[in-house]
Parts: structure tokens; sequence; C-alpha cells
């Protein structure tokens, strides 16, 4: 008998037992559903970090105290005894550096706590500013690019002049119709003036990144002290193929700078982009793992749901068999009859796992500023791992009705 | 309520056609619990194409056992039972289902039809497992409806019929692959007495058109519309002679 007979069947079949069939399904919907949903968002959020994260330009490479925000946790301890990086050791190492890399950017950043407000008249900023001291670099080091006005000069640095450069999002709070220019800010009690406006960037992983101002590293240094914060210290190699010289040498000028005994570990990390890329991927495979594991016994449990449903419907239907049987169905296509509809329960719950988890997934990636995706092979293995369970939590109670005695069958009332 | 009379009028009797059912020697053996119960005990039938055949017998008396051995529901303990020259007793469970399908048209006490199903899809249901496509399927299911009447009601569920009505779904679902036998069991012992009639002469019909017709029943005034009566008692046949004997 063909195969659209048997699939009318089992539709027919599943429509008498709409909740049961429903509520069955949605075991598997569960288990589908976040499954798919950590994975469309894992995907959603690698593709754009892949393709997008430049956090340090390209070429670059970045000094820091702490390791990247994404695998704190194990040895914390260890990176908490180091010694910041000083704004001191940050200019020793940037004339160590002088003829090798042209681009060394310092940063120091207020991490304060309780966010950072700026203020101008009676206008206010958001509470949550990113607010930290720079050195010329620093804005081609971080991608951000004058949009009027101008850039700190060496000798702004050097001078430690109150100046600051600021994102849109603070040029909109706080000077809705006047020029920002040579007006002077409030920061924390201290005052800056505005000497440039940064071209727009918008929003990454939820965060604006126009909401930023930026004073010169020295001014930062005096005025908010250097002990409580660690430099960052980002650097650019002329050309890809000196990057890998470039680094060495740079490891070597910070572990100078440092004051390192030839013996010593370095007490900084380094990163670039694709360590950074490395480290998330990481986490995401970590996450997937975790999801995996979870979905699997959601999966495993809504399989058992199955199996106990279709017994009871063999129980139900021992006569209907018993008829089919009278005239003239084989026991394979009783055992395909109760196998479809298994297979169905578990591939419709399966789909609409796989709807409402990319559709929760890409939701959660828009809100985090990724891009959508549709995670072609998760649905597959998803449609595969389905069908997997509909077969094998439907054999026994499809071979449990193939194998009824017709005789017997018949009879049951 | 007096019983239906036996038809008075003079009925045909066609000449039997070539041997479909031979069976020697069967007897079929149950176990229930610690204790074995001979249903049958050595029974010997020839059946020809172009009969119409009553088995008659007290209950217990190995009827409806012989009636599922002849139906291929079942297989003997031992013996030999052969259908179109082909050896039923070692036949495999699908190969039975292919006999029961193809060869066979039960009638039932119960009518047994599926009850969410349409008269139509009920009686389309043999072909499906024979592999029909559908627009014949739907073809011949339609005709065999028609055969018994039920032209105007194909698409009802069992629930919108009457029991007459069922029955003749039924009896259209056991002709609608032109099986070798039409078997019934007790086809008119769920039916009000006019409605057994009309059930009877539908048989008699049937039988003119040239099917075999085989009825299992306990009713003497059913039995007289075959044209043979087969007797049994305690696993044994007791007796097979023509009706009216």
């Amino acid at each position: 008998m063909q195969l659209s007979e048997i699939l009318r069947m089992a539709f027919g079949s599943l429509a008498v037992n709409k909740l049961r069939s429903i509520l069955t399904m949605s075991g598997i919907t569960i288990g589908v559903f976040s499954v798919i949903g950590v994975m469309t968002t894992v995907a959603a959020l690698r593709g754009s970090i892949e393709s997008g994260l430049n956090i340090l330009g390209s070429n670059a490479f970045q000094f820091q105290k702490f390791p990247s925000g994404f695998n704190t946790g194990n040895n914390m301890r260890k990176y908490r005894l180091r010694k910041n990086i000083t704004v001191e050791q940050g200019q020793r190492y940037q004339k160590l550096m002088e003829g090798v890399a042209e681009v060394v950017s310092l940063e120091l950043y207020d991490f304060g706590g309780g966010g950072t407000q700026a203020t101008y008249e009676n206008r206010k900023t958001t509470p949550d500013l990113t607010f930290g001291g720079g050195n010329q670099h620093y804005l081609a080091a971080n991608q951000y690019a004058i949009d009027t006005g101008r850039n700190f000069t060496e000798s702004d640095v050097e001078l430690a002049r109150p100046l600051c450069v600021i994102g849109v999002g603070v040029v909109k709070k706080l000077f809705p119709t006047e020029d920002p220019l040579g007006k002077s800010i409030k920061v924390r009690g201290r005052t800056y003036t505005v000497i440039g406006v940064l071209a727009e960037r918008g929003t990454s992983f939820g965060q604006s990144q126009d909401d930023i101002i930026i004073v010169p590293i020295s001014r930062f240094a005096m005025e908010f002290g250097n002990e409580r914060q660690s430099l960052n210290i980002a650097t650019q190699a002329l050309s890809q193929e000196v990057y890998n010289e470039t680094l060495d040498k740079a490891i070597t000028a910070m572990r100078i700078a440092r004051g390192l005994k030839p013996e010593d570990e370095n007490d900084f990390e380094v990163f670039s982009n694709e360590s950074l890329i490395a480290s998330f991927a990481k986490v995401a495979d970590a996450v997937a793992a975790g999801s995996f594991v979870i979905s699997g016994i959601a999966l495993l449990a809504a399989g058992v749901g199955i199996m106990n449903i279709m017994l009871v419907s063999v129980t139900e239907r021992t006569k209907e068999i018993g008829i089919r049987k009278s005239i003239g169905a084989r026991q394979v296509s009783i055992l395909t009859q109760f196998l479809i509809e298994a297979v169905t329960i578990s591939l419709i719950g399966g789909l609409v796992g796989i709807i409402l988890g990319v559709v929760a997934g890409n939701g959660l990636a828009v809100w985090m500023k990724a891009s959508v995706i549709f995670p072609w092979m998760w649905a597959g293995i998803g449609l595969l791992v389905c069908s997997g369970i509909g077969v094998g939590f439907g054999f026994y109670p499809a071979w449990k009705a193939a194998a009824l005695d017709p005789i017997e069958a018949l009879r049951y009332e | 309520m007096t019983p239906p009379p036996a038809p008075a009028v003079a009925r045909t009797v066609r000449p039997p056609g070539p041997l479909v059912i031979e069976i020697e020697g069967v007897t079929k053996l149950y176990k229930m619990g610690s204790e074995t119960i001979h249903a049958l005990l050595g029974v010997a039938l020839k059946i020809h194409r172009n009969e119409y055949l009553a088995i008659m017998g007290p209950s217990g008396s190995g009827k409806s056992t012989l009636m599922n051995m002849l139906g291929c529901l079942d297989t003997p303990t031992a013996g030999r039972y052969e259908f179109n020259g082909k050896h039923v007793a070692a036949m495999s469970d699908d190969e039975l289902a292919e006999i029961r399908n193809k060869e066979i048209g039960f009638v039932f006490q119960t009518f047994n039809l599926l009850p969410r199903s349409t008269a139509l899809a009920n009686v389309e249901l043999p072909l499906i497992y024979a592999g029909y496509a559908a627009h014949e399927r739907r073809a011949r299911a339609i005709e065999a409806l028609e055969n018994v009447g039920l032209g105007n009601r194909m698409h009802h569920k069992p629930n919108e019929l009457s029991g007459g009505q069922r029955q003749r779904v039924a009896i259209a679902r056991a002709l609608v692959n032109r099986p070798s036998i039409i078997l019934a069991d007790e086809p008119t012992g769920n039916l009000d007495s006019r409605t057994g009639v009309e059930i009877m002469e539908l048989f008699e019909q049937l039988y003119d058109q040239g099917n075999t017709m085989i009825v299992v029943t306990h009713e003497e005034d059913i039995a007289r519309h075959a044209r043979r009566i087969v007797r049994l008692r305690d696993g044994l046949i007791e007796s097979d002679r023509p009706a009216g004997d």
C-alpha cells in the first residue's frame, strides 16, 4: 500500500485525539525549541562576531591585566594579584616601540562603579557613559573617526590638557541645538572642553558606542588616580607581514616596561581579534554542549511520552487492528501505520519547536544587535533526531500492534 | 415474534464449480492454562465454487474455530487445508493476510466497520491493502455499494446508518475485492428479523450473481437459505447434506 494512504490514516487518527496529540507533541516541541533557540542565538552571535568583531582594528593586539571577559572564573585570583599596568609603564612601552609600530594606544577606563554621567548647564547624559583616557592614537585603534573638530595632539597628551572628544550620543543629550565645540562639560566633577565630535557608530551587543567621552590619558590619570585602574595598551602592526614580529618585539618591550626579570612569567594578557573570537567560540561551545544535554533529556522524556501514548492508542484500537487484519492488512502495513503516527507526532512537534526556536533565537540575536540567521544545519539535525525519536519510541507499540492475533483483536471490545 | 418463513419457491441451484476449499483431518487444540481444549477433532470438508453452504452447530461445537480456520485467520494444529490448491496450514502470517485480502470476504455479526470512516472509505479499505490506485479503488467501491443498494449513502459514517445498512456496507466491503468465497458469521445476529430477511435476500442475490457463500449460524431459519448444511458437534462433523433433506 502507498505511503500517501498510510499518511492519511495517521493524520486521521491523530486528528481524532487532538488534545492528546498536541500534548504529546508539546514535549518534543519544548526539547527542540530549547536546543534550536540556543543554537540560533549562538550561531547568530558567532556570525556577527566573526564578521564584525574588529574591536582592535586590523593587525592589532592589546595588552591588558585581565584576560578577556569571556573566560573569567578559574584563575581570577592569579590575575587579581597582578600589579596594575600604569600610565608610566605604558609610556615607557610606547617609547620602546617607536619605529616598530606607529599606532600605540594607551587606554584607561573608568570602572569606578555607579556609571558615569556628564552635564552641561542643566542637561544630563545617560548615566552609563563610557568614560576613559586615551592618547592621540585612541581613535585610530578603536575605529572611531572625527566628525567635527579635532583629535588630541601629542602635546595635548603630554601637557595633560583638560580636553575631551565626545560621541554623538553625548551631543544629542547635552547640545541638542548648540555647537558643542569649545563648550565645557562636567564629568565626575571635573571640567573638560570639547574639541571634537566622533562620527556615529551605532550599537554593538546592546551597548551604544556613541555614548562615550574620552579625555587625554595623562589628564585622566592625574585626576582620577593611577592606582585603581589598569591600563589597556593597543598596538597596531604596520602590516600583516610584520604582525608576528611586531608582537614578539612588543612582548619584549612590555616585559621591560613592567620591569620583569628573565625568569618571570608575563604578568599581562595579550589578545587579538582572533583570540577574542576564539575565546567567544569556547564559551559558545560550552553553552551549546549544555543545551544539548538539557534538550537531550527533554527529548528522551518526550520520547517516553510518545511511547506511552502510542501504547494507549494500540490498546484502544485493538478492534480496529483486528478489522484491518481480517480484511488483509499485513503486519508491515499495521507496523508502518503506527510507526508513521509516532513519527508524525514527533516531527510536527519538532517542526513547531524549530520554528519557535528560530524565532526566539533570532529575537534574542536582534536584541543583541546580531544579524538574523536560519540555522539550516541545526534544523536538519533537529528533524532527523525527531524522526529518530518517533521511530525509536514508536517501534515497540507499533510492533505490538502488528503482532496482535487477528482473532483476539477482533473479539476485543 | 415468529421467525421468518423459509422461502417456499423453488430456488436456483447452480452447478458446483471447481474445488475452492479442501480440508482433511484438521484438528485444533487450545491451551487454556493447564487444560487443553480440543476445538476440532479431525474435520474433513470440501467446498466448491458456486456453493451456498451453512455451517451449523451449538456453541462449543467448534464452528467458530472452523470459521476462523476457513477464513485463514487461524491455522490448524494438524491436518491439511488447501485453498485454491494452496497449502494454507504452512503459510506465514503475511501470506494468510494476502489470502484474506484477495480470496475471502468476511461478513461479521457485529459488522466490524471502522467507526470513523465513511461507508465508502470502509469499502475501499481492502483495495488499499491490495494496492489499487485511488481512482480505481473509488470506482470499484462505489460499484460494490451500489450493488448492495447503498449508492445514496456512501458518505455516511456507520453511526449514521441503520443496522441493516451497516451490514450492507460490510457486505460491499466483503465483495469489493471479488473474493473466491464470502464467509459470513451470524450475519443477521445483530439485526431485527425483518432486516435479517432483507440481508438473506441479498445473500440469495449474491449467490445468483455467482458468489460462493458460506454462512456460519446457529439459527435453522438462516441455515435453510443455504443449499447445503454442515452440522458440527463436539469438534466433529455430525452431518453434511443438502438443505431441505
